[in-house]
């Protein structure tokens, strides 16, 4: 589990995260969602560690943050899989050199087992013959599953996800955002996702926290989204027509 | 007052490059990749322009040494001191800060605006000393093979281009090429060297590493840290130069 404790974030005079708590359950896919500004990047690179909150602490499975030493924060970031908005690959590597790379970093695994891992991760994620390919070779859909082949490639307890949809087409979105959710639940993660894609959010939510201006707005989850009064959270998810009339056919039926 | 600043966040950034790698065989590996990124793929330029300048060097010598006063070996003797002094060491390392600083910066900068830097630090991997650390051994301990090559062509095309002038014969070329060998000279320029390599691979470094941006940004840091390395070789030579000869 993890668990957000008032978390407080500035820059120079910005107040960004201004108290936000939460927790995180094995196991489920928890959304991040908010307007631009409203604090989402920050508080998910505050979760990886990136970013030191001013006030407040992260526990991740009974181990604060703030107690940990540099050494105990570096065994922890092993147990992170990160799958970056812009997939965050080495464009000067192959696609099994990157998905090899933690391998190679915290394993002492021979390169046959390295091997075996990058071809069923690789597996995992539905890709086949890539493996000698640059990252510049493949659409932004395989770079994807990539990213979230390399993030998943030591079998992380916690993966987090900023954007993962971002300039995919909507099929391709729908084939990521079962692959996160299919991976969270066979691995028992905990998934934090940042998004905007409402899609997404409908689709793979089981937690969602709306941030406005640093603070916590809203939590609820898929189920709850369509029922809730708060104004904030429908202005937002329900800007579009579309959404507006979605909404009214599901609280009529 | 952002000068300061970057001067401190410099030293502190040097403070992350110089600790243990991680995985000695990553570091292997990627020390091999950046003595041919670094190193081998500089060759060809170095030996074309020094190979030349040493051309250029002898002919003014020579041109300029008209009274028969003045020794032939005279222009030998010019040519290779003014080539292991300066030219070898200084003006190549200059050449090297433009060619290979701009390289070390758009890769780094290139690495931080795609959030690949932020991909290493979640895995736990000490960005600055994985990425660093490499191409300042790389540079440090290969230039001065670099220079030494260049000393070595700078005197010869000197020689090739007596022949091709025929403004003065080998022979006294080469009694003046041999004339007051002094070992520490060739020591000096290398001690040069190791130190204008340490610039070389650092200050491009620090600009790429911190750039902040797209890369409109990444261009604009290369081009910084092109000409702040260049100042930085220049008064550095000066302050060594008064050390070590002074």
């Amino acid at each position: 589990m993890i668990e957000v404790k008032d978390i407080h974030k500035s820059f120079g005079d910005h107040h960004i995260l201004k108290g936000v708590s939460a927790t995180f359950h094995k196991g489920q896919t928890s959304m991040i969602i908010g307007s631009s500004g409203s604090g989402k990047t920050v508080f998910l690179k505050c979760l990886l560690g990136l970013f030191s909150p001013e006030q407040g602490d992260i526990c991740y499975d009974d181990r604060y943050y703030s107690k940990m030493t540099l050494s105990e924060k570096r065994e922890l970031r092993k147990e992170i899989g990160m799958v970056f908005q812009g997939g965050a690959l080495f464009d000067s590597e192959t696609i099994e050199d990157n998905i090899k790379f933690p391998l190679k970093m915290f394993t002492d695994q021979s390169g046959e087992e390295m091997k075996e891992r990058v071809n069923f991760v690789l597996n995992r994620v539905h890709l086949e013959n890539v493996n000698n390919k640059f990252p510049a070779e493949l659409s932004g859909g395989m770079q994807k599953r990539v990213a979230i082949a390399r993030a998943i490639v030591m079998n992380p307890k916690y993966l987090f996800c900023d954007e993962p949809n971002s300039g995919l087409d909507p099929q391709t979105a729908i084939v990521i955002d079962n692959l996160i959710q299919e991976i969270t639940d066979e691995y028992q993660m905990i998934t934090i996702i940042n998004s905007h894609d409402m899609n997404s959010v409908m689709e793979i939510g089981e937690k969602i926290i709306f941030l406005k201006q640093g603070l916590k707005e809203w939590e609820g989850s898929y189920k709850t989204i369509f029922k809730t009064d708060n104004k904030a959270v429908t202005d937002f998810v329900y800007s579009s027509n579309l959404y507006k009339k979605v909404r009214e056919a599901y609280n009529k039926s | 007052m952002k000068y300061l600043q970057n001067i401190g966040l410099y030293f502190i950034m040097l403070g992350q490059v110089f600790k243990k790698p991680q995985k000695v065989s990553v570091f292997r590996e990627n020390l091999f990749k950046e003595v041919e990124e670094l190193g081998l793929k500089s060759l060809g330029i170095v030996a074309f322009i020094s190979f030349f300048v040493g051309g250029v060097v002898a002919i003014q010598t020579a041109l300029n040494v008209d009274s028969p006063w003045i020794p032939k070996y005279l222009i030998g003797f010019a040519t290779k001191r003014s080539i292991i002094l300066e030219f070898a060491p200084t003006f190549m390392s200059i050449i090297l800060a433009g060619k290979v600083g701009s390289y070390i910066t758009s890769s780094i900068g290139t690495m931080r605006v795609t959030e690949q830097i932020d991909a290493l630090e979640v895995m736990g991997v000490n960005a600055l000393n994985y990425l660093v650390l490499p191409k300042v051994i790389a540079a440090v301990f290969f230039y001065p093979f670099i220079v030494l090559l260049a000393m070595f062509l700078g005197i010869f095309g000197g020689w090739i281009s007596g022949f091709m002038t025929g403004l003065f014969i080998s022979d006294s070329y080469i009694e003046g090429v041999r004339l007051d060998f002094q070992p520490y000279l060739i020591r000096y320029a290398l001690i040069k060297t190791m130190v204008f390599a340490f610039a070389i691979s650092t200050i491009p470094s620090f600009y790429g590493f911190y750039v902040k941006g797209g890369s409109l940004e990444v261009g604009k840091a290369s081009t910084q840290a092109v000409v702040w390395t260049s100042i930085v070789i220049i008064l550095l030579n000066y302050f060594l130069t008064q050390m070590l000869l002074g």
